[in-house]
């Protein structure tokens, strides 16, 4: 039997149901397609949250600002073929914050790393000590695993089938 | 909480079947050409073989997981990291009211001793209870050959991220994990990695998918990336999870290819909640006093999002954490 897996994007998704006896709030059900489709570019919308801990959906498309953590980070792509640059962080400029990624006024001055070019199912490390910055010619999504942070957004209202 | 010591121990044999009996402290185990059938001092209960020892395994192999591990609405385990509840009838309302449930505490090892114990004298050679069912033989009739390969395998778990350097290897050809027929249709490449002079090694990224599309084993979630105590793992699924999972905290399903309906139940009375079909891209939180039991007409990709924070677990059952995640305020 020849099998036909079905993988979602921002031009074609299809959300599930959700049908329980229960206060829907609860299991926060969304769609990271449906998510980025209504979010700008590079907006970070929580859409998993443990405590602390969160995983976020960005819309890709264009330049994003430059970003850094106290901690390691990870990427998958979802959608689309993203390019992500890399600048290492001199000690001092390590964010000292709790967790989550912080929003750099400008790619800093440190030495370029490198790059990563991937595209849906690719899993990318943002690792600590480096700043990474996301480009896309074309929309697409990532969801990233990171911590409740300064630039998270939470829209749960918005986002969660809630009726 | 009296933890009992006593290992389990091997009972007689069944002249007809060749399969071994067992006790582990007041249970009593035996299997049939269909069934394993479990005994304790008020009560018994009945499985189908398949799905209890595609539920034994996995217990062992997750190392009891988090919560409670349903084999079915009677019987199971409840995992206090350290010390293992054995169960039955002790989360169903109708066992609760006839006075029959039954709840013992054991050493972890003790546990699992007992059920590699029991899964290594009931497995026979060709049948696999990590594989889909299409892709195993039956595990029905009477004790032909033990197997001799190990039962458990595919846990093994990132400490960072899957494909570092000295990290738990991605699935390849290599390591004899060719992509799953159910996947066949989908093109793998890898990730394009340019370092800089001096940076090399620094920057990583996998085909995350690639890894997922080659498991050889179904609902069992390894570990891929960690930040923290946030742990992300992926699993491959197919058929049906042989286990009803209770959370003893909440965790989070992401849908990366397919889908899954996820039946859902109150986690202490086990009466119905509903129903969560999962379409890709979806993302929904198993809250944590529900049970769930997924079901996945074609083999699909899952991505669950679990907090390990040590004592956790404490926290949600004093009710200092709500039972679920989030605060739409």
């Amino acid at each position: 039997m020849a099998y036909k897996t079905h993988v979602s994007s921002l031009s074609a998704f299809e959300k599930g149901v959700i049908e329980l006896k229960d206060d829907l709030r609860k299991y926060a059900f969304s769609n990271v397609f449906e998510v980025a489709s209504h979010s700008p570019p590079f907006e970070r919308t929580a859409v998993a949250q443990n405590l602390e801990y969160v995983a976020e959906v960005m819309r890709v498309d264009g330049e994003s600002p430059w970003y850094a953590a106290p901690h390691d980070e990870f990427a998958i792509v979802m959608d689309g073929e993203i390019t992500f640059n890399f600048v290492k962080l001199a000690d001092a400029q390590v964010p000292s914050h709790a967790g989550g990624a912080a929003q750099l006024g400008a790619k800093p001055n440190g030495p370029t790393m490198g790059r990563v070019r991937a595209r849906r199912g690719h899993q990318v490390l943002l690792p600590k000590g480096a700043a990474y910055q996301l480009t896309s010619a074309a929309p697409g999504v990532v969801l990233v695993q990171t911590m409740d942070g300064p630039v998270t957004t939470k829209r749960w209202s918005d986002i969660c089938t809630l009726s | 909480m009296d933890v009992q010591s006593s290992k389990v121990v091997a009972i007689g044999t069944n002249p007809d079947t060749g399969y071994d009996s067992f006790r582990l402290g007041q249970f009593t185990f035996r299997r049939d050409e269909y069934f394993a059938h479990i005994e304790w001092p008020k009560g018994s209960h009945i499985i189908e073989i398949d799905r209890f020892l595609r539920a034994m395994v996995r217990d062992i192999g997750w190392g009891f997981f988090y919560g409670w591990i349903f084999f079915d609405d009677i019987f199971g385990t409840t995992n206090h990291y350290g010390t293992v509840d054995v169960f039955a009838g002790a989360y169903d309302q109708g066992c609760k009211d006839q006075g029959i449930d039954h709840l013992e505490t054991f050493p972890a090892e003790v546990v699992k001793d007992a059920f590699e114990t029991i899964s290594r004298n009931w497995i026979n050679e060709g049948y696999d209870p990590l594989s889909a069912p299409l892709e195993t033989g039956s595990p029905l009739g009477s004790k032909t050959r033990e197997r001799t390969d190990p039962l458990v395998r595919g846990f093994q778990s990132a400490t960072r991220m899957l494909g570092l350097e000295g990290d738990a290897p991605v699935r390849s050809d290599a390591t004899g994990h060719p992509i799953n027929r159910a996947f066949a249709d989908l093109e793998f490449d890898k990730p394009d990695i340019e370092c800089e002079p001096g940076f090399e090694g620094q920057l990583h990224a996998i085909n995350l998918f690639d890894h997922i599309a080659r498991a050889d084993v179904t609902w069992n979630p390894s570990f891929t990336a960690i930040t923290g105590a946030s742990i992300c793992c992926v699993t491959s699924e197919e058929h049906m999870l042989p286990v009803i999972h209770g959370n003893d905290r909440n965790e989070w399903f992401i849908q990366l290819t397919d889908e899954i309906h996820w039946q859902i139940a109150d986690k202490n009375s086990g009466l119905p909640r509903g129903r969560i079909v999962m379409k890709a891209g979806d993302v929904c939180a198993m809250p944590a006093d529900i049970r769930h039991q997924g079901f996945s007409p074609k083999r699909s990709m899952l991505m669950v999002m679990e907090n390990g924070t040590p004592g956790l677990e404490l926290r949600y059952a004093s009710g200092e954490l709500k039972p679920y995640p989030v605060d739409f305020g």
